[in-house]
């Protein structure tokens, strides 16, 4: 595989491909969880590690998977992955485990990554598919980070509130407030302003992939086709 | 004949595999963690109860000094109420009762009332909630000081009719747009309240529960 390659995939996973933006899939945690920018960057976090984990799980094993069992021994490869993950926040970010709570186990039900298992890792060598898992992972990461801190940003005016969780003591020193004395405006706060914040970041990308007009590559589409039908 | 049913068994022991590889992980992880987890939730509920008794009003092992109550009729709640004593040289100093108000916007609020020796409110707290953010919500500490307005009341300060929130005709602010949950947590503050005065030496005497280390 050469480097080219790679790039290919990273560019493909984290901008072309991307899960939240793109393909839509996964929205249950990142319409749930992006009331700040910390809870999307931990679960970002959290749905990289998982992706490149679980891919890579897949990929080393896929010469033993017959098709007729692959969708469950990814089911439980990924089942594997998430809850070990979930035990390692619940014993060292313990204060970020409690607030995202529910939406780490759910982590296992994003389609995005049974998607990429199938897609991609299940048909490629261990290093492209650890890539691929950073890319998509990267991809979705920053989405969620974007939608956060916008939601966060409107809805409250601060940006990086609750950064203890995740970075220990002098996290709280991060916390800018960028709009002194906000009321609060509920709508971000509250699902719906997850949808349209959400339909806003497409909107914003799509004009911008309209004004440079690249048609994707025809690997891309087979790509997403895959991923569809998941 | 014999392929199909040979490729099935192959399968089911290659998915079987997988699965036993995956708990061994799990169980191997969770023996990692496990102590852990039991140690930051204490260190969790320690914090929670220090927010309301400061440590150097009791020099007992808190978390240690605990009782269950079962009475589901007063609280109005199946749960068991967990107390926990502070005592300073074996004298007692507070009860601290996390109690569960049936009666919020979204299901349970669930309240860590500290009550002082004499009967006076050291402070509540609300543990955990699903009320409406922006509305209900402002009961937690993280969002509004409401809470701290039941320090020092206790069940003579304000009068039982006072104990209610000013809708009702009592003493206690609500929310613009929210009286249910600030209701549901007056009333469960009120209970508690009655409850100690009640009861006052039984929570205080009751021996601790043997250690039950079964999780």
């Amino acid at each position: 595989m050469s480097d080219s390659n790679l790039k290919q995939i990273l560019a493909d996973g984290a901008w072309r491909q991307n899960t939240g933006l793109v393909v839509l899939l996964g929205l249950c945690p990142l319409l749930a969880v992006t009331n700040t920018l910390v809870n999307g960057l931990a679960l970002g976090l959290a749905t990289m590690a998982t992706l490149m984990l679980s891919n890579l799980s897949v990929s080393a094993m896929r010469g033993l998977l017959r098709p007729e069992i692959r969708i469950p021994a990814f089911v439980l490869i990924i089942a594997s992955v998430v809850t070990v993950i979930e035990l390692l926040m619940h014993a060292f970010f313990y204060d970020l485990f409690r607030v995202l709570g529910i939406f780490i186990p759910l982590i296992v039900t994003n389609c995005a990554i049974i998607g990429r298992a199938e897609a991609f890792a299940s048909r490629n060598r261990p290093l492209p598919s650890l890539v691929d898992g950073f890319a998509t992972g990267l991809g979705f990461c920053i989405t969620l980070v974007l939608l956060g801190a916008l939601r966060e940003l409107i809805g409250q005016g601060t940006l990086l509130s609750g950064a203890e969780m995740l970075f220990g003591d002098w996290g709280q020193y991060l916390k800018l407030t960028i709009i002194p004395d906000h009321p609060g405006f509920l709508l971000a706060m509250l699902p719906p302003g997850a949808f349209l914040s959400l339909a806003l970041l497409i909107a914003a990308r799509n004009a911008w992939q309209a004004k440079k007009t690249v048609l994707p590559s025809p690997s891309t589409t087979t790509l997403l086709r895959d991923a569809d039908e998941v | 004949m014999s392929q199909p049913r040979h490729s099935v068994i192959r399968s089911s022991i290659l998915l079987g595999v997988i699965a036993l590889l995956g708990t061994a992980l799990l169980a191997g992880v969770n023996e990692l963690t496990h102590e852990r987890i039991i140690e930051q939730e204490k260190r969790r509920v320690l914090q929670q109860l220090n927010e309301i008794v400061p440590t150097a009003l009791y020099n007992n092992d808190l978390l240690a000094d605990k009782i269950e109550i079962n009475d589901p009729a007063f609280f109005r709640h199946s749960a068991a109420v967990t107390v926990y004593r502070a005592r300073m040289n074996n004298q007692p100093v507070a009860v601290m009762m996390m109690v569960t108000a049936p009666d919020g916007y979204n299901g349970d609020i669930r309240l860590l009332t500290g009550i002082s020796a004499n009967g006076t409110v050291y402070g509540v707290r609300v543990i955990s909630h699903r009320e409406t953010p922006g509305l209900g919500d402002p009961i937690d500490i993280e969002k509004s000081d409401w809470i701290l307005g039941f320090n020092q009341s206790s069940l003579e300060n304000p009068d039982n009719d006072d104990w209610a929130v000013k809708k009702d005709g009592g003493q206690f602010d609500q929310f613009t747009g929210a009286t249910i949950s600030p209701r549901a947590v007056v009333r469960a503050v009120h209970n508690s309240l009655r409850y100690f005065a009640a009861n006052r030496q039984m929570l205080f005497e009751t021996p601790i529960e043997t250690e039950d280390q079964n999780e």
